[in-house]
């Protein structure tokens, strides 16, 4: 087999032809897949918004808000109704005390600060045992561990484990913590930053 | 007939998974359903028959020396377009692969055939082997993926078969993994000896 020479100018051309075309390829696949990766998210998103709010007209700009106690920002989706009036908010929340580390996720509020459905986006637990969050906490035939259509300032949100009122996953209670705590962060900041400027719609929330 | 044998040995007389043991990190990892262990197999059946092509086509034009970068060099920008393409088009199976994708550029099965047959093949010869290889590794996972999520919860490629009650939770994780690995295997050798 007759391979070319080990000279310093071959390896030299020979690598810098192989990463130019290579460049060039992945360019060009780029440029393709830029819009339907872009879509791709949109629609994620889009679909994660409708599932977990009241049914709406317009969504409003998102917002990002920091919490005052440090954490992570929080991003915002107001939502209306034909009449413009807010008949929702989807807050995106996260947290890192998952048992496989970071849990993001979209909860929707009503404006009395009611849950109205929640949408895990992105989770490493394990399957079967924290994964089931994604469906256990909107269960409505165990109200116990349901969710939805409660006011977390209005409860004891907490893990049954801890003396709340919420029923923790069996044998996930890492995860089921985790998950009411970031639920929570959503709320708190929801209050902070929207009830004032709304105070009619959201009296109920308040704690 | 030389031909033919290039394209059917990787099935099961040098089968990627079973007898070379090559790729064990996504075969353990993603194999969780049918459709997973599928998704990866034929994601890396595609790298590999278009690195062994361009391999075996520009092997004689690279120095001895470098050939080892510029082999991962080629086989990282087709890991890097079906990552793109599979975030474009089928989001959902991306997101269940996730890490996965990209880390095929260091799956020994890859840069195992580019150098055990592509640098030494003709692209005829090296395309069949790549092919057959990546159709080999598909099928391992695939059945691998479908005997996991069967036992694990009840299911063969999204489809209940029986209530995810009586699933055994198990074979859905890591261990199951192992497990069942290690009986495909067996299984696979008994084949082989007869």
């Amino acid at each position: 087999m007759a391979t070319k020479k080990d000279s310093f100018l071959n390896m030299v051309l020979v690598l810098f032809l192989v990463t130019f075309f290579s460049a060039a390829i992945l360019g060009f696949v780029y440029n393709i897949t830029k819009a339907p990766i872009e879509k791709a998210a949109e629609k994620t998103q889009e679909a994660a918004l409708k599932a977990i709010l009241p049914e709406f007209n317009t969504l409003g700009k998102s917002q990002m808000i920091a919490p005052e106690d440090g954490g992570d920002s929080l991003e915002f989706f107001p939502a209306y109704n034909k009449s413009k009036e807010l008949v929702g908010m989807a807050v995106k929340t996260t947290t890192n005390k998952g048992f496989g580390g970071l849990i993001e996720m979209m909860v929707g509020f009503k404006p009395d600060g009611n849950i109205f459905g929640y949408q895990v986006l992105k989770h490493q637990e394990t399957p079967g045992l924290g994964a089931r969050m994604t469906t256990w906490f909107k269960d409505i035939t165990h109200p116990k561990r349901n969710i939805i259509g409660k006011n977390p300032g209005k409860i004891n949100f907490t893990v049954n484990k801890d003396g709340g009122d919420i029923d923790a996953m069996t044998a996930s209670t890492i995860t089921s913590r985790a998950f009411l705590e970031a639920v929570k962060r959503a709320y708190k900041q929801y209050i902070v930053s929207f009830a004032a400027n709304n105070d009619s719609n959201l009296k109920g929330g308040k704690q | 007939m030389n031909q033919w044998k290039n394209f059917t040995k990787g099935f099961i007389k040098e089968n990627p998974t079973f007898t070379l043991l090559l790729g064990m990190c996504p075969t353990l990892g993603v194999t969780t359903s049918a459709i997973n262990g599928m998704g990866m197999g034929l994601a890396t059946a595609f790298v590999l028959v278009m690195s062994n092509m361009v391999i075996s086509i520009v092997r004689n034009g690279i120095p001895d020396k470098v050939h080892i970068p510029s082999y991962i060099v080629i086989i990282a920008s087709f890991v890097t377009v079906v990552e793109l393409c599979m975030q474009a088009y089928t989001p959902s199976l991306y997101k269940s692969l996730g890490i996965f994708i990209p880390l095929i550029v260091v799956n020994c099965i890859v840069l195992g055939r580019a150098e055990a047959f592509a640098s030494k093949n003709n692209v005829l010869s090296s395309v069949l082997d790549g092919l057959g290889m990546g159709l080999g590794f598909t099928m391992s996972l695939t059945l691998l993926g479908a005997i996991r999520e069967f036992l694990g919860s009840g299911k063969i490629f999204g489809f209940q078969i029986y209530s995810d009650h009586y699933g055994i939770l198990l074979f859905v994780l890591a261990p199951g993994a192992f497990i069942v690995l290690g009986y495909l295997m067996a299984i696979i050798n008994k084949i082989k000896k007869a």
